[in-house]
């Protein structure tokens, strides 16, 4: 237990950013250099997806940092790694200062779950349907030692099921899944992740796989328990415009990498990498007038043993020799506003801008 | 924020109004489901006609000092007399009633064919659920086991076992059934976990904070209800197939009457080759019959739990209703209502 | 209208016949694709969208039925067709792209070959020239010619919807019906295949019925929109207009559905409720419970779809008085009150 201790305060030290914020507390959650490889193949030729390399950003109470990406640019796997249901292969999680794959390395705790959860892409699969909404509820509760059980437990349930605006609670409670719409399912999956009054949630395409009349109402829902209670969110989506609404922060993913990162409106405003651009001339706005781009390959390169360098070279209309040699480190461009790309300089090497 | 609560109050409460009358809340949760269930057991008709004959010979077992008093063991007549009055079946080699053996003999046949049944599917619940949901090293010692016994061939070891062991014990008999019939369980079962593990269900009950036992116990095994009944009716056919053919082998205690020692007696007897056909014709048929009905429920429950495969029955009933006044077409069909 | 339509669909209605009731998916639904033109089809889920792509080329199957109305191509009635004239009219006269490219692809067939087979079945060409046609037809939608042989499965999703794509235009069909073509792709691929679209339609002039919930999509991608909700199409109009100067209260509350990406940054509410349940619709006007405008009348009396701005239609009571009137202000402050 001692040496744990000593091993986690040298380590600390050892991360310690050039400027720490001047109050001592730690960042709520604070996630570095993460990475995880998957290993595929047979036995002659062993090789790894990389799904995600060197990952790292901060989550503060009462903010959102928003990861936008396409399919497999590792920004579900992100979610699932601060999660715990997959187990890193590099880096640190480390939640109110504490280094939890080195405290808790086989499995996470009761207070790390207590501390940290996460919402599902598709409520129609996060919901068990054998079970009442009721009993989806009641589980956190009871693990958690938030309810005496009875009354008690009845009150609790009816109370997070008002919140997420499922009213009257005592009849959702009752219903099983199969009976709600997808809008009602993915607010009863709000209410259960705050069963256990976390501090942190993980939003994974929390809103894709619903209608679009729907999709502000969880959105505002999220707002709002973000304000009531000071609940810190990394909300994945795919959507730019949807993490410029809700997000304080938005980092750009995009081959199991961070690219970029700022608020959404100067990342919208004046996107740095070409990664970014291409994204944001994709993306359909009719507000906007129509603009025709020169066509890049669209086509994400594999993720199985990716050669060395940038993932986009392959892609990037102002690609030089150094891309397909290093992968850039991350460089600060505008306050809050870091990239990591060549033509910005080779920048320092982890993206804790 | 305000605003946005007005916002959801509103419809949601309209909503559940308009639900509310669907399903009315003073019922009770098992009131809810269990009527649908058989709702959908009564209205397909494979279910209810296999149903119906297990219940039936379910009634013949219990009820057999009723419906068939007396001693089957008794000799009452003289030996292979053709079916009468007197001898509903005729009597067998050595003069006993064979309708009265007949129904006797369900007893143990049943008895120990749902004794397995249960067995089989529980050791497969646990292995395969075991294997499937903590994988690793030990899915790979369990999937091992569970392979061996897949290879090994079930009746030959049956006859092995039964020829070593001893015999006449029914304990015995479903213990070997047992341990030969419960690699194809829990093999479809491991399959099964590994699908339902991966679901967002099971990783946010994780996310939660559930311990693995409990996942398996009430988040994926309830998941896997209709997988687990039609191992169990499976299981069953075999044990009812495996024991009869042990005791037609003379394996068993040919002292208990039962439809598989109704067999092996008859063949003593020289039944096939005098012509007695009644003194083995009911055993072998009830046997049968009662496989036959086993069949017919394990697949209406494939068709109740599988959507695609009820639709497909539903396009078959409509066109067949619909063969007379429409020609056929693999198009959309366009039926006006009449004004 | 000004050029005689391609496609002419009036009072289509559709309903799903299944053994918990009737569901009427589609629900007197009216319009007309002229030549060389983009309608959009806009809805939520269970809108009756899609239901609509499929009826008019008769691909549904049973529990499905046309109900009523009319579908005429170029003066051919499609709802009269025998089996033979509807397999000729598909793909030659209208070709199809869903959204899966995976499940419209055979997975063990070659690209090249599935083109190839899509021309031979319909024209008097032998394979080899078929073959070529197919290289050709690659090279259009952007792929190059060496993938004629490849599988399915070795294409990314953007390739194998361009090969989809590519099947679709290989009898030159002046109509062609995408449903939901780009949803399950990336948005810069979506923006690729989007342009290929469209220099496609340019170069060979056909129609395009596109079907999405993507409404800023449709607003960038076709020429009119028609906005359907509960079965029924609400309003109907130039693209920019709908974008512009949304008419129905639904429509103005899916314009505050998506936020922008660029300009103010402005609170959104969405639409409060769900889309409704089509086993049991909602009376009178369909949206009146999700409605911030509703008045008593509104829950009893359908609406009509109505010309209430030049070449701009509307099925709502808000404008039953006159055409172009004020209450079009108060709809569009609908969005400021929060509602």
């Amino acid at each position: 237990m001692f040496i744990t201790l000593r091993y986690e305060v040298a380590d600390m030290q050892a991360h310690a950013t050039p400027a720490p914020p001047p109050s001592a507390r730690p960042p709520l959650l604070e996630v570095r250099g993460l990475g995880k490889r998957f290993p595929v193949g047979g036995i002659f030729r062993r090789a790894s997806v990389h799904a995600l390399e060197d990952a790292s950003f901060t989550l503060e109470r009462g903010r959102i940092v928003a990861l936008v990406g396409e399919s497999g640019s590792g920004k579900s796997t992100t979610a699932r790694l601060i999660a715990r249901l997959v187990e890193p292969t590099a880096g640190e999680i480390v939640l109110n200062g504490q280094n939890v794959l080195r405290s808790e390395p086989r499995a996470a705790s009761l207070a790390y779950r207590g501390a940290v959860q996460m919402i599902f892409q598709d409520p129609f699969a996060s919901l068990n349907p054998v079970h009442t909404v009721g009993y989806h509820l009641s589980r956190p509760l009871a693990i958690h030692g938030k309810s005496r059980g009875g009354k008690d437990e009845q009150g609790a349930i009816e109370a997070l099921l008002a919140t997420v605006g499922l009213t009257p609670p005592a009849i959702y409670a009752e219903k099983f899944p199969h009976e709600l719409s997808g809008g009602q399912r993915q607010r009863v999956a709000f209410a259960r992740a705050l069963a256990v009054d976390p501090a942190v949630m993980l939003a994974d395409e929390p809103i894709s796989m619903l209608d679009v009349s729907i999709r502000m109402g969880i959105l505002n829902l999220m707002e709002r328990l973000k304000e009531e209670r000071g609940i810190a969110y990394l909300y994945i989506t795919h959507d730019i415009a949807s993490a410029r609404y809700i997000a304080d922060e938005t980092i750009v993913m995009y081959a199991g990498r961070m690219v970029e990162g700022a608020t959404g409106d100067e990342l919208i405003g004046h996107p740095a990498h070409p990664y970014t651009q291409l994204l944001l001339s994709a993306v359909p706005d009719p507000r906007t007038p129509r603009r025709r781009q020169p066509r890049a390959r669209a086509e994400l390169p594999s993720l199985i043993d990716p050669p060395p360098g940038c993932p986009f070279a392959n892609r990037c209309p102002h690609v030089m020799d150094v891309c397909r040699q290093t992968m850039p480190g991350v460089e600060s461009i505008a306050a809050g506003h870091w990239v990591r790309c060549h033509l910005y300089g080779p920048g320092s090497s982890s993206a804790n801008a | 924020m305000q605003i946005d609560m007005q916002d959801q109050a509103r419809p949601v409460t309209a909503e559940v109004t308009d639900m509310g009358q669907v399903l009315p809340l003073a019922q009770p949760r098992r009131g809810v489901t269990l009527p649908l269930w058989l709702r959908a057991v009564a209205r397909n008709r494979k279910a209810t006609l296999g149903v119906i004959i297990l219940a039936l010979f379910a009634l013949v077992a219990l009820a057999a000092p009723v419906i068939a008093p007396g001693d089957p063991t008794d000799f009452v007549d003289r030996p292979h007399l053709a079916p009468s009055a007197a001898h509903l079946l005729g009597t067998t080699g050595q003069g006993q009633d064979v309708f009265t053996q007949t129904v006797w003999g369900s007893r143990p046949t049943l008895a120990v064919g749902l004794l397995v049944g249960i067995a089989t599917t529980i050791v497969g619940i646990v292995v395969g659920l075991s294997a499937g949901y903590f994988g690793g090293g030990v899915d790979d010692l369990l999937s091992l086991v569970t392979n061996v016994f897949l290879i090994v061939p079930s009746l030959p070891l049956l006859v092995v076992l039964a020829a070593f062991l001893g015999s006449g014990n029914f304990a015995f008999f479903i213990l070997v059934l047992t341990i030969t019939g419960w690699a194809w369980p829990a093999r479809i079962m491991r399959s099964q976990t590994l699908s339902l593990r991966e679901k967002d269900f099971v990783a946010a009950a994780r996310v939660g904070g559930e311990s693995g036992p409990r996942i398996i116990l009430t988040e994926i095994l309830p998941n896997m209800l209709s997988i687990v009944v039609a191992s169990f009716l499976g299981s069953t056919v075999f044990a009812i197939g495996a024991l009869t053919a042990l005791e037609f082998l003379g394996l068993g205690n040919p002292s208990i009457i039962s439809w598989g020692t109704n067999l092996y007696w008859a063949s003593n007897n020289a039944g096939l080759l005098t012509g007695a056909w009644w003194t083995f014709v009911p055993a072998g048929a009830c046997i049968a019959l009662v496989a036959f009905a086993f069949a017919l429920v394990n697949y209406a429950i494939d068709e109740i739990t599988n959507p695609r495969l009820r639709a497909q029955g539903e396009v078959a009933a409509a066109s067949k209703r619909r063969r007379k006044s429409a020609p056929s077409t693999r198009a959309t069909p366009v039926v006006r209502h009449a004004s | 209208m000004l050029a005689s339509p391609l496609l002419d669909v009036q009072g289509l209605q559709v309903e799903y016949q299944t053994p918990g009731g009737v569901v009427r998916a589609v629900d007197g639904v009216s319009f007309q694709i002229r030549p060389g033109e983009v309608l959009g089809l806009a809805g939520e889920s269970g809108s009756g969208k899609s239901t609509v792509a499929h009826a008019i080329t008769r691909i549904l199957h049973p529990p499905a039925v046309i109900t009523g109305g009319e579908v005429h191509f170029r003066d051919r009635d499609v709802l009269a067709m025998s089996d033979t004239e509807l397999a000729n009219f598909r793909w030659r006269e209208v070709s199809m792209v869903f959204q899966s490219a995976m499940n419209a692809l055979n997975p063990v067939m070659t690209i090249g070959d599935q083109i190839a087979d899509t021309i031979v079945a319909h024209e008097a060409v032998t394979r080899r020239d078929a073959r070529e046609r197919a290289r050709e037809l690659l090279d259009v939608v952007g792929i190059e010619a060496r993938r004629l042989d490849a599988y399915p499965h070795q294409l990314s999703g953007g390739m194998r919807q361009r090969a989809v794509i590519a099947i679709a235009l290989a009898l030159n069909p002046p109509l062609m019906i995408m449903d939901e073509p780009t949803t399950a792709l990336d948005v810069v691929v979506q923006q690729e295949i989007l342009l290929q679209i469209e220099e496609l339609k340019e170069r060979f002039g056909f129609s395009i019925l596109f079907i999405t919930h993507d409404l800023s999509l449709l607003v960038e991608f076709s020429d009119r929109i028609a906005i359907m909700y509960a079965g029924q199409i609400v309003e109907m109009a130039p693209a920019q207009r709908v974008f512009d100067d949304p008419l129905h209260p639904y429509t103005v509350g899916l314009m505050n559905s998506f936020p922008a990406l660029t300009g103010e940054k402005t609170r959104m509410s969405g639409i409060p409720g769900s889309p409704p349940d089509m086993r049991h619709p909602p009376s009178g006007c369909r949206f009146h419970d999700r409605c911030a405008l509703v008045q008593p009348m509104h829950t009893r009396v359908v609406p009509l779809l109505r010309e209430a701005k030049p070449g701009h239609f509307v099925a709502c009571h808000l404008y039953d008085a006159m055409p172009g009137s004020a209450p079009a202000a108060d709809v569009h402050h609908l969005a400021l009150r929060g509602r």
